[in-house]
């Protein structure tokens, strides 16, 4: 007898017994060919007890600097945010930790009707009037999207801002292999060749004119990210305008051909303050959902957000949950639509999805209850607020400007005149990660001694300071250093085991 | 509960959104600590909302009571026997719970330097080294994010295999048994299904197989013990037809709690195998996600496989690498569900080999126990099994007969177990038996819980023998009754109604 089964020896008899075998061995005797059956046991170890595993993975955790043990400004797709109390307990509650998606609705109206809510939720976030259940995360969901857009038009190619994470544009590479498809990347605005005004620079923006150029009657969508990757907040609205309206002379959009799907991968935590994706002419916008009120967690699992204009409606992919009656006239909620998923459509389906990610879309719903309506616009605000002290502090140290100069809500990217792995580890040393290295995520040539900086609340103002003083003296350290001559630091020798 | 209609909604069915009034609120802003800055100091207009978002205006100790009340109207593993086949609804220890709210797994950041997180990459190497071992092939990448990923993954890397050797096969062999997770799959992976039968006995019907297999096809899915709760008997054979034919042979994990121990994918011979850690790890299934479906493959698919890759360094270091140059690239975000990865991790250190072997025979004995008790007189004239003597870790029953005699649908039946305090099996699943019910007990439930089951499914069909129209209002006790799904899809209501304030008018876009 194991941990977590129950049956006793005289139990095992009985129902032997009962089957009319006279050995478990039996039951796997006369099913499973002699041929394929495991010979000896498998090589692993020997289970442990309950304290003894806690102590186990105590010790690993330990192993690893979390958010609460240094001061941190990685970001970039993923945000320290504080997480209220409410939400933990909320998600710990057995009757919404343990059921399965809601088949048996009689007995499932607490998780439809949240998803219900959730969906009310993320359609007010957005300005878009439907809403999914959630997908898996954000980089697929702009996959996700890409996929409706296909079974919609069926053209073969995607036009991409380079604003969009890495991450995103990665794994929307992968699916496009499944989807024959082509990726047409649209660079941003380079600083210096800025063409805004003073009040509202371009550089870092997605360059429209290209955007314009690059789309024609074979785009299956147009995809960028609000704000983008490098932390800038993009002109969503001429970015979707150009991509229903291409450039004079370029084989017609308007004559006949519908534009292409525009899509918006969207940041939730900034849609108090920026201007929303339906309101901006976007046709679905999808995004990471971890900021409200997710764990880290090491990346995952969060849910991905998902909305649309009505017109795109059968194509949605994952679970809906819609209103409805019970047979006495109550109100209920139930999984509805369900043919356009696999279980029912099969190779004609919307998405392979089944499982999604209920219980951090109920995190989410409870984190937006507890922002409230007036919450998310002032947590916006103070974003806003402390991510310009940031930005104009740390433009102040010598040897570091901002990598692009349109305005940005949460994050921001600077250029950093330094070796940034170096500058790194440095702060580390501090006690302060500074951030994400842009062009280890990018690989483009262009993001060396780029550092990609993230203000949460959980950041204050002496978190500020301090990033600013270990910054500005590593960079000095490594000035010294250079002028006194090679670093004599060897790279780890090791070889894969 | 009280049958009647009534004409207001109970204050339990109101949302969230119908709760609260202006100004009242749970989240009180830290100080800013910093100038003050408007948005529209740094923003132009045109870039900014123009009104707050509808969102609730409720206290925390109205969030509590509403979302405290709605999952009062959930069934829930924790309360009672939730047999639901495919789907493995085991215990869900707390442990987990504990372990992966530890703040070095919990308050994590995924860009955390490798150096800074080396407990992280241990834990999923050698969760990575434990899959393998189950699987019998040794390479695993976890970053799927759920079983249906998995599968995209597996195709996608099969079709990668066969394009490097200039081959571009576009057919996919699929069971009719088959989930419909994997011809959904294929067609996103830009492939073409093409269904398999099924045998007089429940497993691949050999002759329809090598009548379908050409130098066409990519691969065969097969997801064994399948869904008829059988271990197909010519595994053997199926490997060797889809093999000579220079197809692989991917491996749906959904049903691995019958085999561990007992019998190994890779041994069988297939390629690639996905597991769901939400059904044979334990992973809490929590409404409806997160999952996680790791792939496990072969040495001439590993190539393909996802990045990042975890690799170990002979002085015990770990790094994330993304040098693969004929890698499918990435499925995801960062590393994969790593909240996931701490509880299966931890469920396979609390068991070991020896645990992870019982997990199964338990599991099987326990369907196997169901199976018997469901043979008995009163039971199976009306729910014969639809293939075989024996099963593995789940049992396919037929109502047709039921229907026949009774008048009495499966749907019926499973309606009036919710009366009865259980959960139903899945139903009308697998699609080629006629109302069909699949049962999935799992290793952790008692025999006295099998037993109560057995008894109610027998009390049920008695009833329905004397009064079927209890049945087919069935179900009496739970907080709402059957509903109106055509109405739901007809007339689609898909977020609440949000009276006050509509927005300011968009700009034109």
């Amino acid at each position: 007898m194991s941990r977590y089964t129950a049956a006793t020896d005289d139990d095992r008899q009985a129902m032997l017994d009962a089957i009319g075998v006279g050995s478990v061995e039996e039951l796997f005797a006369r099913q499973v060919p002699d041929q394929v059956r495991l010979r000896g046991e498998l090589a692993l170890p020997d289970g442990l007890s309950e304290q003894e595993v806690y102590g186990h993975l105590r010790e690993l955790a330990q192993r690893n600097v979390s958010t609460e043990q240094e001061i941190s400004f990685l970001g970039a797709g993923m945000y320290d945010h504080y997480v209220p109390a409410i939400v933990d307990m909320l998600c710990e509650r057995s009757e919404f930790l343990t059921p399965y998606t809601p088949y048996q609705p009689e007995v499932s109206q607490g998780s439809l009707q949240v998803m219900f809510e959730y969906q009310t939720a993320i359609c007010e976030l957005t300005a878009l009037p439907v809403a999914n259940a959630s997908v898996y995360e954000g980089p697929s969901a702009v996959a996700s999207a890409a996929y409706l857009a296909k079974l919609h038009n069926g053209r073969p190619r995607f036009v991409v801002s380079a604003g969009l994470h890495p991450h995103s544009l990665q794994t929307l590479r992968t699916y496009a292999r499944g989807f024959d498809a082509e990726i047409v990347e649209v660079p941003l605005i380079a600083d210096g060749a800025d063409a805004g005004s003073a009040e509202a620079p371009d550089g870092g923006r997605t360059d429209v004119e290209r955007w314009r150029e690059a789309i024609d009657e074979n785009t299956c969508a147009a995809i960028f990210a609000q704000p983008n990757f490098y932390g800038v907040v993009e002109d969503a609205a001429a970015l979707a305008e150009a991509a229903k309206q291409p450039a004079r002379g370029a084989p017609a959009n308007g004559a006949g051909a519908a534009p292409p799907v525009v899509i918006a991968q969207v940041d939730p935590i900034t849609l108090g303050i920026l201007r929303p994706p339906g309101d901006c002419g976007v046709d679905v916008a999808v995004g990471e959902g971890q900021a409200l009120g997710g764990r880290l967690d090491f990346g995952g699992p969060s849910f991905g957000l998902f909305a649309a204009r009505e017109e795109f409606l059968r194509r949605m992919p994952g679970r809906i949950a819609g209103e409805t009656r019970d047979v006495d006239g109550r109100r209920g909620f139930v999984l509805t639509l369900q043919t356009r998923e696999q279980h029912i459509r099969r190779e004609r389906a919307t998405s392979n999805i089944c499982t999604a990610q209920a219980l951090n879309a109920l995190a989410g719903t409870v984190y937006l209850s507890w922002l409230g309506r007036h919450g998310l616009v002032e947590l916006g605000e103070l974003l806003m607020a402390r991510t310009e002290y940031a930005r104009r502090a740390l433009e102040a140290i010598d040897g570091v400007r901002t990598l692009y100069s349109a305005p940005v809500v949460r994050e921001l990217a600077l250029q950093i005149d330094g070796d940034i792995p170096a500058l790194r580890r440095a702060c580390a040393d501090r006690g302060v990660n500074p951030g994400a290295d842009i062009q280890a995520l990018t690989g483009r040539a262009a993001d060396n001694g780029g550092l990609l900086v993230a203000i949460t609340e959980q950041r204050t103002r002496a978190d500020i300071d301090r990033l600013v003083a270990v910054i500005g003296s590593a960079i000095a350290q490594q000035r010294a250093s250079a002028a006194a001559g090679p670093d004599a630091g060897a790279p780890r020798e090791a070889v894969p085991a | 509960m009280t049958v009647g209609a009534p004409t207001i909604d109970p204050d339990e069915t109101r949302t969230i959104f119908q709760r609260g009034a202006p100004g009242r609120r749970a989240f009180v802003c830290p100080p800013s600590e910093v100038p003050a800055l408007a948005p529209a100091e740094v923003l132009p207009e045109r870039l900014l909302r123009q009104a707050p978002p509808r969102l609730p205006e409720v206290s925390e100790p109205e969030i509590v009571r509403h979302y405290v009340g709605l999952s009062k109207r959930n069934f829930d593993l924790d309360s009672g026997f939730y047999p639901l086949g495919s789907c493995t609804m085991k215990h869900n220890p707390r442990l987990h719970e504990r372990v992966a709210a530890l703040s070095g797994h919990a308050r994590l950041h995924p860009l955390q330097d490798p150096e800074r997180a080396q407990g992280a990459l241990e834990l999923m190497w050698r969760l990575e080294r434990a899959l393998s071992e189950l699987a019998g092939l040794a390479h695993v990448s976890l970053q799927p994010s759920a079983g249906s990923q998995g599968e995209l993954a597996g195709v996608l890397l099969t079709r990668a295999y066969h394009e490097d050797r200039g081959q571009q096969r576009r057919k996919v062999l699929i069971p009719d048994t088959a989930h419909g997770t994997n011809p959904a799959t294929v067609a996103m992976a830009g492939l073409v299904t093409v269904t398999v039968q099924t045998n007089a006995d429940g497993g691949v019907d050999l002759d329809d197989l090598r009548a379908k297999v050409d130098d066409d096809v990519a691969c065969l899915m097969l997801t064994n013990p399948n869904t008829l709760g059988l271990f197909d008997p010519n595994i053997v054979a199926i490997a060797s037809i889809v093999h000579e034919a220079g197809a692989i042979l991917y491996y749906d994990g959904a049903n691995l709690n019958a085999v561990m121990g007992i019998s190994r994918p890779g041994d069988m011979g297939f390629d690639i195998v996905h597991f769901n850690l939400h059904k044979t790890f334990t992973q809490p299934h929590g409404g409806g996600g997160p999952g996680s479906g790791p792939i496990a493959v072969s040495d001439r698919i590993e190539p393909y496989l996802m990045v990042p890759r975890i690799v170990r360094y002979d002085d015990g270091h770990f790094e994330l690498s993304e040098q693969a140059p004929r890698s499918i690239g990435r499925l995801r975000g960062f590393q994969g569900n790593f909240g996931c990865f701490v509880r299966a991790y931890a469920y396979i250190c609390s068991l070991g080999a020896a645990g992870l072997k019982d997990v199964s025979e338990v599991a099987v004995l326990n369907a196997n126990y169901l199976l018997a008790r469901l043979s008995e007189q009163g039971v199976a004239e009306y729910l014969p099994r639809a293939y075989g003597q024996l099963c593995m870790h789940e049992l396919v029953l037929s109502g047709a007969p039921m229907r026949r005699e009774l008048a009495v649908k499966t749907l019926d039946l499973a309606k009036r177990l919710l009366d009865h305090g259980f959960h139903p099996p899945t139903v009308y699943f697998p699609l080629l038996v006629e109302e069909a019910l699949m049962i999935e007990p799992t290793e952790t439930e008692t025999k006295e819980t099998l037993d109560a089951f057995a008894d109610a499914v027998a009390a049920i069909l008695a009833e329905a023998a004397s009064d079927p129209e209890i049945l087919r209002q069935a179900p009496h006790t739970t907080p709402v009754r059957r509903l109106d799904e055509a109405t739901a899809v007809r007339s689609p209501v898909l977020r609440e109604r949000l009276a006050d304030a509509p927005r300011e008018p968009a700009h034109a876009g």
